[in-house]
């Protein structure tokens, strides 16, 4: 018997909960529940965040002063790569997806598991080698081409152990991603529970669906760009290297044509967990349903022919600059439709302002600005002066951090009491909801200004008028932290023994998942579901904080 | 009001029809055709069309390809999502194809240009 | 390793498919998410070879002559038998699958082994013709430096011209191209060697033979590669 074979036939009691049923490490390693193998890929995406976090604090610190206050130029250079390294490839890219999205999704179609379980299970592994991969970069002596690894510097530099490294963990995650993808869009198509049609799926998994799309078909192009440009390092093919015959211009459409719909593999599960909880803390069934649902697919389409707005001044030709400008700004339609949606749903509603809801309410300030930044940055005329700007660092990170890491809080929050089957506590959850508001906006505003006033990103130095903004901005990064860790804090102290117990709706929401014991059973539902209208709160009544809300159905039982 | 429970219907997991047994003879006739037109495109590539052959051959194996995925893969027996799965896949790659071909072609003349005002290296 | 674990745990249930995995309704269900999943891989392998696909085009549309002159260095004989090969190993591989839906176990145990040795056949091909390059000095990229031997063995018209400087472009986008599909063959019989086992063993019937349907559309996209990589590598260089 093989030890996984042997974790498994271990005694399980049926009707459990899935993180008390059975015992031991092995049990976790090799378990094909879709809700351990989340919470793995919980555990270990926190701990990615808290590295990229540190690089962050040290590039912070380093900005401090003009000539720079803390490491070697050099060192430098390789704390902002693997920042944003490890930050893309290991945090905000699976984040949402493969951690809050493999607990939710087959709770929410009313499933037992995801479609494949062992290749789920497969791509979790995968993920965990790339990891190991990227942090032996460290040990290898480092990264320093900055996170898009363009050629010639990163297949030339002396870094070669390193840029081999980094490029097999990114291919390794790249394939867990893919395999992430075929499963959630193949749970969705075949696996909805009885009654549940397309319209009756939560937004969550409308936006998990467009997810899966852009998973499946451009992680494979990142993949052959980064096997291409291992091979090019180690026998100099010609392909991207212009020394021999190659074409560098080359290598950033193959990393763009992954690398920017992978922003959409970011924000669009983002967008899916505030569609979920804007409803449920508005007490109001969402407004605009299908539009919201359709614009996350269209999002995906066009975020597949956008990719050269990160190649204006690449040498791209002006054609392409002309047809990729057009097309990005198509983007904000979309994008737009869904923010009015959401402040539509509010209006009215019954706003209930918990730490989730806290979190979408900054969710919308940050994303309406990060999303209209990125108007000047996809428009041709103001893009080229602002082109490697701090206005860009700024405009990504309101999108990456203040909208993407921002509506993670707000989902892990919100499924907390789903995923463990503890409540967090509130206050600290709302003080962190707000530390982590006001230090985003006091670490990225200065950066938006600065990059309007010229400040080049990417450098070590920097002209001393820059200093009193990245003074604050490096405030601001302290009290980001400090806001981080009243949510760590918050969320880990309710797994103490004396944690107050979640009952299994705490919120009144009408997905199917919170008809689901909190923690869930292993099998998920005692019974199988029958699909139900997923924002439909009329027949949910609350009976009590400690008891939650009750069905109409449960009720009358 | 409409209930808050649906009822059960095809919608979900529905029972899919009974699988599609492809027959001999449509088996061997797809493997004939294929290679009647593997000997078509290598004697079109003996005679010169120029630019033609190009297309000619892509044409050619656009259509062998369609032939294996509508019949060896029985694409054609299957429901419509797997066709949309193949369809958007190849769409997508055609268009990634297209859109980098037209893009270098374009700033090859660029490249040209500036490759004139450099001075050639010392050897 | 779910299907022991699952079986023990329904051995009371009303006995259904011993391969029915525990979250399904049924075997039909099973199959359909099944092929859905796969034909969704496999959309994304067309997305990982459409890179190598845009490399060709782009150096193609920028060094015409290059590729020309190159593609004389294939022998087109080589390429055409061993679409050949692949095109036999696609029928066997898709009389494979209706074999197991007919239950018919000779029949698919002999069309997946003639599957498995169709695809050695394409190897050792490849081998020859990777040995003869890689002997004459037709290496990829900086490594390329044809032998005066190979060079006379090229027709008239190309013998004529001197050797183009950037020869090795082509190759590293013709090695990487049939490696990458190379390494796709290889995979595929590793997994029909697995079929094999399984189906001597009598796992394959009309009510189970979802891995016998998926590898075989494997195995075909594995030759759909090979349909365009013949004409684009070995006929219009």
């Amino acid at each position: 018997m093989t030890p996984a074979e042997a974790a498994l036939a271990a005694p399980a009691v049926a009707g459990e909960s899935y993180l008390t049923h059975r015992r031991g490490v092995r049990s976790w390693l090799f378990t094909l529940d879709h809700k351990r193998i989340g919470i793995m890929y919980l555990a270990l995406i926190s701990a990615c965040l808290l590295l990229g976090g540190v690089f962050a604090l040290v590039v912070r610190l380093h900005l401090w002063s003009p000539g720079g206050a803390l490491v070697s130029n050099d060192s430098y250079n390789k704390m902002f790569t693997l920042h944003g390294a490890v930050m893309i490839f290991l945090f905000v890219i699976p984040g949402i997806p493969s951690a809050l999205g493999n607990f939710v999704l087959p709770l929410q179609v009313g499933a037992k598991d995801v479609a494949f379980p062992r290749v789920n299970l497969l791509s979790f592994w995968l993920f965990c080698a790339g990891a190991v991969l990227f942090v032996a970069t460290l040990v290898a002596g480092g990264l320093d081409t900055g996170w898009t690894l363009y050629p010639p510097y990163s297949l030339e530099s002396s870094r070669g152990l390193g840029i081999l490294l980094a490029l097999s963990g990114v291919f390794l995650a790249g394939f867990s991603s893919i395999l992430t993808g075929v499963n959630f869009i193949a749970t969705i198509h075949r696996m909805r529970a009885p009654g549940m049609g397309w319209f009756d799926l939560p937004l969550f998994l409308w936006a998990l669906y467009a997810t899966g799309i852009i998973q499946i078909f451009a992680t494979p192009v990142l993949g052959i760009t980064v096997a291409l440009g291992f091979l090019e390092r180690l026998f100099h093919l010609g392909i991207f290297m212009p020394e021999y015959g190659g074409d560098p211009v080359l290598f950033q459409h193959f990393f763009w044509f992954y690398s920017h719909p992978a922003v959409y593999i970011m924000i669009l599960p983002a967008m899916g967990i505030v569609s979920e909880v804007v409803s449920v803390f508005s007490r109001k069934p969402i407004f605009g349903y299908r539009f919201i649902a359709m614009s996350s697919i269209a999002i995906a389409v066009i975020g597949f022919f956008v990719w050269g707005h990160h190649m204006f001044v690449s040498g791209q030709s002006r054609w392409s600059n002309l047809v990729f400008s057009f097309l990005t700004l198509l983007v904000a339609i979309p994008s737009a439709i869904k923010t009015f949606n959401w402040l539509a749903t509010m209006y009215k509603g019954a706003i209930v302002l918990k730490t989730p809801m806290l979190y979408v309410l900054s969710f919308f300030a940050i994303f309406g600005v990060g999303g209209l930044t990125g108007l000047f940055l996809g428009a041709l005329a103001t893009d080229i002066p602002l082109h490697d700007t701090y206005f860009v660092v700024a405009h990504f990170h309101f999108v990456m951090v203040g909208a993407v890491m921002i509506a993670f809080l707000a989902g892990l929050h919100y499924w907390w009491p789903k995923l463990t089957g503890r409540m967090y506590d509130e206050r600290t959850g709302i003080a962190s909801a707000i530390l982590v508001f006001l230090g985003f906006n006091l670490t990225f505003i200065p950066q938006f200004l600065v990059g309007v006033a010229g400040m080049p990103r990417r450098y070590a130095t920097y002209a001393a008028r820059f200093q009193g903004m990245n003074r604050l901005s490096t405030v601001g990064a302290f009290v980001l932290t400090l806001g981080l860790g009243f949510a760590l804090y918050g969320l880990l102290a309710s797994l103490r023994r004396s944690g107050a117990r979640a009952p299994a709706n705490p919120w009144g929401a009408a997905t199917l998942e919170w008809s689901a014991a909190s923690p869930p059973i292993t099998e998920n539902f005692a019974v199988p579901p029958l699909g139900r209208r997923p924002y439909d709160y009329t027949g949910l009544r609350k009976v009590s904080d400690e008891a939650g809300w009750v069905g109409v159905e449960e009720g009358a039982r | 009001m409409r209930p808050t429970v649906n009822q059960p219907s095809k919608h979900g997991a529905g029972e899919p029809a009974a699988p599609h047994v492809m027959s001999p003879r449509a088996l061997l006739g797809t493997a004939g055709a294929l290679l009647a037109l593997t000997a078509f495109t290598v004697a079109s590539s003996r005679v010169n069309l120029g630019e033609w052959n190009v297309v000619v051959a892509l044409a050619v194996a656009c259509t062998k390809a369609t032939l294996v995925a509508l019949f060896f893969m029985h694409l054609r027996y299957e429901s419509r999502v797997q066709a949309v799965v193949v369809g958007s896949a190849v769409l997508f790659a055609v268009l990634f194809v297209a859109f980098v071909v037209f893009d270098t072609t374009q700033y090859q003349p660029d490249i040209r240009e500036a490759a004139e005002r450099i001075p050639a290296k010392a050897p | 390793m779910s299907g022991d674990a699952a079986r023990e745990a329904r051995a009371d249930a009303a006995a259904p498919s011993p391969y029915l995995a525990h979250h399904f309704p049924s075997m039909a269900a099973q199959l359909e998410t099944s092929k859905l999943g796969l034909w969704l891989f496999l959309g994304s392998e067309v997305l990982f070879f459409s890179g190598l696909f845009t490399a060709y085009g782009v150096f193609r549309a920028n060094h015409w002559a290059l590729f020309h002159y190159a593609h004389h260095f294939l022998d087109w004989r080589m390429g055409a038998l061993n679409t050949v090969v692949l095109v036999s190993s696609s029928l066997t591989a898709a009389w494979s699958v209706r074999s197991a839906q007919l239950g018919d176990r000779r029949g698919l145990l002999r069309n997946l082994a003639l599957t498995l040795v169709l695809a050695s056949v394409f190897l050792v091909v490849k081998y020859f013709e990777y040995s003869h390059k890689l002997h004459n000095g037709v290496g990829w990229g900086a490594a390329c430096h044809p032998s005066a031997e190979i060079l006379a063995s090229l027709p008239d018209a190309a013998r004529a011209l001197p050797v183009p400087r950037d020869l090795g472009v082509f190759f590293s986008v013709y090695y990487v191209m049939t490696g990458l599909h190379g390494i796709h063959v290889l995979v595929g019989m590793g997994l029909y060697l697995w079929l094999l086992t399984r189906a001597s063993r009598g796992h394959f019937g009309a009510g189970y033979y979802v891995p016998v349907d998926a590898v075989a559309l494997y195995w075909h996209l594995v030759d759909l590669i090979w349909i365009f990589l013949f004409p684009l590598l070995y006929l219009i260089g």
